[in-house]
């Protein structure tokens, strides 16, 4: 154990952890946020992905020594029931989910890609969406949702 | 793992630990008690090849009875309305539309009604949520549905004593009664019942609403627990977090059927955080103070166990499951006149079908939280049958089922039965070993080499056509390996960790040959929908043909078995609907037109046309002409199916892109309609038909169990293939046939059932290659073009 300092969603933490925990580990169970989820813990599934300077990262292969000092994002600090941020608020536009499982993968994958594509075209989309998996098959409805989100924030 | 042959006594063990749960040997024996109702029950499955019909007969002992008004609905005396079912929300969308349903009968705002789900402490039993069973229990003229209607009839009755007006004068709006021709006159729902009990029984004869007249139920009311998913807040059981809680894990077996010889609990010792190693017989886990401090620990701890009983040969399994002995037969239909028409048809074609084990493969691995302190238990589930936890769960903790709460929190989807029941097994035999609550998630690897998987079948379809090609005789025999299946009421060894325990699976019964049919049943869609269904004289099939057999085997199946998705009518309809499609071509008649020839059934009869309609079918024979040999050939395929037989319609027209030098298929546009009955809610329906479309997809091109001589080799996304987010996804028009004056039918599985049959007769229409194996791989698409004429 060793004390590691860790800054999520605008707040920072000072834990006692063996630093070679995956940050998911400590997000969900130190830190007891309920967006990154464990889905496979083999980093093929996106349930668990953070967005880290500005990159979709998948939290339970990444030592969460790996992101001391940086900002770590998850899908409570992008907006709240009472106030979605434009991505959550397209996915309920859409009635984009069946259990919601994947959503945080989703959500953040679709974000970080498009903070840094801002232009992406609909095919583009789809590629940087073919590493994460939703197995109630919600894609035509999740598609429909970012590309909308896209549509908006390009405007 | 055991097999049939060596299960039909219980170990002791298992036996001990029923008596503890307040059962006797002759309780088993005698045919009593809810053990024996059961083994019926869920012994019907198997006996009938049913596909694990989800017969419902009757509340756990301690339920709340469903004749009462109060098991249902409260009413508070701020007017909010509790209702209490036992149909789950597992994000199909059921919750959204039982709440429009008691907002609907109760003339109640949507926004005032609370669901709870699946809690034995509140909710009554209702068996499992599955089979697409919840619309038809609860939007007909039971349980929910009549609940809400006796409710508001019970209040227009208090509210015409209050006010001295008759009921007829009175009308029921937002939760308030008023008098019709003076509204100041009112009184609210709070107000006549607020916080007191009904104490009455449910009142076949209160009316519910005309659905021409709904404003709540019918309407695509948007579910209320997309803000909390979206942004992070919802609680899945993944998040339940009490205090003092550890984490466990569980370490499963390196092969099928290897026990434990010994566990060296020195290999861990001094490990950080570690609480205490637990064995149980062939049971093995881990509790540690942190989920990350017990996965390591359960990667070190040195587990001796022997060597596994070996598994059939991958390769040719087909061929061992045709070959099996013994054999649990069963005929659905048996005219007994199939041979001479076929020796009498001017053509006979004959085709055999395959189809993979596939699994359910949730995207979050199962987890439960337990919380057992000495004699009572509470357990947090993603069970989709809490009352039957309850009493399966007693069993494997030694404890009396009343002394259990099962409470159920929504777990990543299932699509049938997934780990969650093994899981709560885990974490409840892990927390009464520590006498602390613990939380187990299992790993990606345990979730998916130990699951019940959904049947792999062998199908051999054989017809005969007459000199115009039409169908004058329709055989059908199958096998189908099976093990173990939810647990029901008494069975935890239907599932690993009751097996690991010492809990047997429900046992084989071998039968052969097969007794005549002596009540038609089709809810495995076993019979065709071209032919007669004839039993004891009575016809009650969708089709024409009156010269039919359809014969199924069961054989004991080396991994777990169990429902998933549309179990055993997804698998049946890919045989029937794709042998269809052979004939049609045989007759050289239009796919579409050839089905309707041969049918008798008006709303299988109308899905079909509606999507023709929709899709702009283009009425030829397949395939389609001047097909080249290379290059991207298009084509597009037709399936269809009457769900269970009548529980939901759907008709699905896709078409492919097949690039003939890869052998890869791509899905680009896909139609279905849909008939459920009366639509509950149209986008929830939606949703559900375009899910099931696109894990259809998944499932025809993708999915495959895979194993070597020892265990399971398919237990991650990359060792089972599934189909991502981006994908190349395909249009999809869902078309919804309403049908107001029918009965609500199932929804959630009549689309997946008929995909796997459309794409391959698509991939037919395009290439003139015929798929008779799933999954169609580029393998094997490439084989199938390399042998066409």
């Amino acid at each position: 154990m060793s004390a590691i300092t860790l800054a999520v969603n605008g707040r920072s933490h000072v834990l006692d952890v063996d630093p070679t925990t995956p940050l998911l580990y400590v997000l969900s169970d130190d830190l007891a946020l309920r967006g990154p989820k464990f889905g496979c813990g083999l980093g093929q599934c996106g349930a668990c992905t953070v967005i880290v300077k500005g990159k979709a990262i998948r939290s339970c292969i990444t030592p969460v020594e790996a992101v001391q000092g940086s900002e770590v994002t998850t899908l409570e600090g992008l907006g709240t029931v009472e106030k979605p941020h434009p991505i959550q608020q397209a996915f309920i536009d859409e009635q984009a989910t069946q259990c919601g499982f994947c959503l945080n993968g989703v959500i953040l994958t679709a974000k970080a890609f498009l903070d840094n594509n801002p232009k992406a075209t609909e095919q583009e989309i789809e590629q940087a969406m073919s590493g994460v998996l939703c197995r109630c098959f919600t894609n035509f409805r999740m598609l429909r949702a970012i590309t909308r989100y896209a549509r908006e924030t390009a405007r | 793992m055991s097999t049939g042959e060596n299960n039909t006594a219980m170990a002791p063990d298992a036996q001990a630990a029923l008596e503890r749960a307040g059962f006797s040997r002759r309780d088993f024996l005698k045919g009593s008690g809810a053990l024996i109702i059961g083994f019926s029950v869920w012994g019907l499955g198997v006996e009938l090849g049913t596909g694990y019909a989800q017969v419902f007969q009757g509340a756990s002992v301690g339920s709340p009875p469903a004749d009462q008004l109060d098991s249902w609905i409260a009413i508070a005396s701020d007017g909010s309305v509790t209702a209490y079912t036992g149909k789950e929300e597992l994000g199909q969308g059921i919750g959204t539309a039982q709440a429009q349903l008691v907002a609907e009968e109760l003339c109640v705002p949507f926004d005032r009604v609370k669901l709870i789900f699946g809690d034995t402490a509140m909710t009554p039993d209702q068996g499992y949520t599955s089979g697409s069973q919840s619309h038809p229990a609860n939007f007909n003229r039971s349980n929910l549905a009549q609940a809400g209607a006796t409710a508001r009839e019970v209040l227009l009755r208090l509210a015409s004593d209050r006010l001295g007006v008759p009921v007829e004068q009175l009308r029921a709006a937002d939760g308030v009664i008023m008098v019709k021709n003076d509204p100041i006159k009112r009184v609210a729902y709070g107000e006549l019942v607020g916080g007191k009990k009904f104490n009455i029984t449910l009142d076949s004869s209160a009316k519910r609403k005309d659905p021409r007249e709904w404003t709540v139920l019918g309407k695509p009311v948007p579910r209320p627990d997309l803000a909390a998913l979206v942004t992070g807040e919802f609680e899945f059981v993944h998040n339940v977090r009490l205090p003092g809680m550890l984490h466990g894990k569980v370490i499963r077996p390196p092969a099928v059927g290897a026990a434990v010889v010994g566990v060296d609990e020195s290999s861990v010792q001094g490990l950080p955080g570690l609480v205490k190693v637990v064995v149980k017989k062939n049971f093995v886990g881990v509790v540690a103070e942190k989920p990350w401090q017990a996965v390591q620990a359960a990667g070190k701890l040195k587990v001796t166990w022997t060597p596994g009983t070996g598994l059939p040969s991958h390769a040719d399994f087909y061929e061992h499951l045709r070959n099996q002995r013994p054999t649990r037969d069963t005929l659905f239909v048996d005219s007994k006149d199939v041979e001479q028409n076929l020796a009498k048809a001017a053509t006979v074609v004959k085709a055999t079908y395959y189809y993979p084990y596939q699994m359910h493969g949730s995207l979050g691995s199962s987890c439960a939280v337990a919380d057992v302190q000495g004699d009572k238990a509470t357990l947090w589930s993603p069970t989709q049958g809490p009352w039957y936890m309850r009493s399966t769960a007693a069993m494997v903790l030694g404890m009396k089922p009343e002394n259990l709460h099962v409470i159920f929190r929504r777990g990543s989807g299932c699509y049938g039965h997934n780990g969650a029941d093994a899981v709560t097994y885990d974490a409840a035999l892990l927390s009464q070993a520590v006498g602390k609550p613990v939380r187990v998630q299992l790993s990606r690897k345990d979730e998916m080499a130990w699951e019940n998987y959904g049947n792999a079948f062998v199908i051999d379809e054989r017809a005969g056509l007459d000199a115009h090609g039409s169908i004058v005789a329709w055989d059908h025999e199958a096998w189908v390996p099976t093990l173990g299946n939810r647990p029901g009421t008494g069975t935890p060894g239907n599932i690993i960790t009751g097996l690991l325990v010492g809990f047997e699976p429900e046992a084989f019964r071998p039968r052969s040959p097969a007794p005549d049919p002596t009540a038609y049943v089709n809810n495995s869609n076993g019979v065709p929908s071209y032919v007669a269904g004839c039993v004891g004289g009575a016809c009650q099939g969708t089709g024409t043909i009156k010269s039919e057999r359809v014969l199924v085997h069961n054989v004991i199946s080396p991994f777990w078995t169990g429902p998933l998705r549309a179990p055993q009518r997804l698998q049946n309809t890919f045989a029937h609907e794709s042998f269809m499609d052979e004939l049609a071509t045989r007759a050289k008649a239009d796919p579409v037109a050839y089905r309707l020839r041969h049918m008798t059934e008006p709303r299988l009869t109308a899905v079909i046309q509606q999507a023709a309609k929709t899709a702009d079918w283009d009425a030829r024979p397949s395939p389609r002409p001047n097909i080249g040999k290379t290059g991207t050939a298009r084509g597009r395929g037709l399936g269809c199916v009457a769900y269970e037989g009548g529980n939901g319609y759907c008709a699905m027209i896709v078409d492919v892109e097949v690039d003939q030098d890869s052998g890869k298929v791509a899905v680009r546009r896909i139609v279905s309609s849909n008939d459920s009955g009366p639509i509950s809610n149209p986008d929830g329906l939606k949703n559900q038909i375009e899910g099931g479309a696109l894990q259809g997809v998944s499932r025809a091109l993708l999915e495959e169990v895979t194993w070597d001589d020892q265990r399971v080799t398919s237990f991650d996304w990359r060792t089972y293939q599934t189909l991502p987010l981006g994908f190349g996804v395909p249009t999809i028009d869902t078309v919804l046939i309403n049908r107001p004056d029918k009965e609500a039918t199932g929804a959630g599985e009549t689309s997946i059932t008929v995909v796997a049959a459309a794409v391959g007769n698509a991939i037919f229409d395009a290439t003139g290659a015929r798929l008779r194996q799933v999954p169609f791989t580029p393998e094997r698409v490439k084989a199938a073009l390399a042998a066409r004429a």
